[in-house]
């Protein structure tokens, strides 16, 4: 009974998050997003800025999504080792889906491989998408919840180099993925980068790089330069908000990395749009939670 | 002053806007992505809403849906290039009139515009409850079965944007044009940050 009181609490609780989620942006992207309209000067840049603005107020206003592709679920946990409900965690991620897709409601977005059809909750094979990290020693559960649209998945790639192809091949990869599809991906986009040895293991990078807090900065002072050179880069190209030309490009260049084999570089390339409905929420093992990236959680 | 297109839309109210001008919808408006042109083009289905003259959006919409009454909660325009390969057999068998939908159209679609007399615009990525607020009502839904997003859903819409003309009856291609554009600067600005990765590639070649 205990058990199934405290996992009723923490769908409960998913099903807040997911909603506060999808109608508000968090704060280091808001003000970036303000930072970026300060600096557009044509009437079609302040058009589509307003739009944006507008529509965010009206989401919070009508509490509504902001966006109406709510994406796939994904849920990026880093589990603390002595969190004591870890058991029951995925299991309710899932049901608090079902439910944050009737309730608030969400778009049904997810069809599963072979059936070819809408399953119509939002759930599905491997739906909502989970991902694992471990705290160790801790007792908290913190909870990234982030809404993959489809257009700002399109752009993403990952793809294997020699190492005689060199640094070139990233810069590469992340220009003609921003320069292509991500024009239509809603800029300005937060561009993760991952660095890696295998496919896989560069496209969970480049994940956790676009998931990473704006303003902070790759721990290598040659990654935090190429970080800040990339952005600066891909800002001159002037894709604008929306592809329409303007001053900037996008939000923020990161690059997660990790070693690589001596024969193989790896990149991937993921974006993230403008509208980056992504949230940290820290549980304790109470189950009372506290929300790191939203001062104004309304509920 | 605000620009205003109503349905059904004649060539004569579209035929001077230009790439870049900025005009609402007021009329109906029916939604239409992938399934839908790829029934109508690829399947030779009837289609269940007659688009002569009229037009539709490339989203995928949130409803709530209760019995005897659908609400639209958010529509955002999804990205019309998906569509590209059948948009420009969708106009001539159609005759649409006026796409609107997220980012550009390619050549195929253009060229249809031009020949048809019909245009593509796009409303702002993402903002998708500005968009519902000029959602008066949900009239009729046909191909419910394809799914939520998939379906057609029919709108009286008022005042429906802003909705930046994309594509012109000229056949003009705001998009098309500013990719050239990027494209033509990619060198130049990825020179710098070459420049400043060539000591982490130098220090990897002496090993």
């Amino acid at each position: 009974m205990a058990h199934e009181q405290a996992k009723e609490r923490f769908v409960e609780s998913m099903v807040q998050v997911m909603d506060f989620t999808s109608r508000i942006l968090p704060d280091d992207v808001f003000d970036k997003l303000k930072e970026l309209q300060a600096a557009e000067t044509s009437d079609m840049q302040r058009v589509i800025y307003d739009a944006y603005f507008d529509n965010l107020e009206k989401a919070k206003e009508l509490k509504r999504p902001c966006c109406q592709d709510t994406g796939i679920l994904h849920f990026y946990l880093s589990a603390g080792t002595e969190f004591p409900h870890l058991g029951m965690v995925e299991e309710a991620l899932e049901e608090a889906v079902r439910r944050a897709s009737a309730q608030i409601p969400l778009r049904q977005n997810t069809i599963n491989y072979f059936e070819e059809r809408n399953t119509g909750d939002d759930t599905g094979e491997r739906v909502p998408w989970v991902h694992w990290d471990l705290l160790p020693g801790s007792q908290d559960l913190e909870i990234i919840t982030y809404f993959a649209g489809g257009g700002c998945c399109l752009p993403g790639r990952s793809k294997m180099y020699k190492p005689s192809d060199g640094y070139q091949a990233i810069v590469d990869n992340v220009f003609d993925a921003v320069a292509d599809l991500g024009i239509n991906a809603c800029p300005p986009l937060v561009v993760g980068v991952g660095l890696g040895h295998n496919i896989e293991n560069a496209a969970v990078l480049s994940k956790k790089a676009y998931l990473r807090p704006l303003g902070t900065r790759h721990p290598h002072p040659k990654g935090a330069r190429f970080e800040r050179d990339l952005t600066e880069a891909l800002n001159r190209l002037g894709i604008g908000a929306q592809g329409l030309r303007g001053e900037n490009s996008v939000m923020a260049v990161h690059v997660e990395s990790s070693g690589r084999h001596t024969a193989t570089i790896a990149v991937a390339v993921s974006v993230a749009c403008y509208a980056h409905r992504r949230s940290l929420v820290r549980f304790h093992s109470d189950l009372s939670f506290e929300v790191l990236s939203h001062k104004e959680a309304g509920h | 002053m605000k620009k205003i297109i109503t349905t059904p839309i004649s060539f004569e109210s579209i035929k001077d806007l230009r790439t870049g001008d900025i005009i609402y919808l007021t009329g109906t408006l029916v939604t239409g992505r992938d399934d839908v042109y790829l029934r109508v083009v690829m399947e030779n289905m009837a289609c269940p809403f007659d688009f002569n003259q009229m037009a539709i959006m490339h989203a995928g919409p949130i409803i709530k849906e209760e019995p005897g009454k659908n609400t639209m909660v958010a529509i955002g325009p999804t990205s019309s290039i998906r569509m590209e390969a059948y948009a420009g057999d969708f106009i001539r068998r159609t005759g649409l009139r006026l796409m609107v939908g997220k980012g550009g159209m390619g050549e195929k679609t253009s060229r249809a515009c031009e020949e048809h007399g019909a245009i593509h615009c796009m409303f702002p990525g993402g903002c998708a409850v500005i968009a519902a607020t000029c959602v008066e009502s949900i009239t009729h839904v046909h191909w419910r079965e394809l799914g939520m997003p998939e379906a057609l859903w029919e709108m009286k819409v008022k005042e429906f944007g802003p909705l930046i003309v994309t594509i012109d009856t000229t056949g003009a291609n705001l998009f098309l044009e500013n990719k050239a554009y990027y494209a033509s600067r990619l060198d130049e600005c990825k020179q710098p940050v070459l420049e400043s990765v060539k000591d982490i590639m130098h220090i990897q070649t002496n090993k």
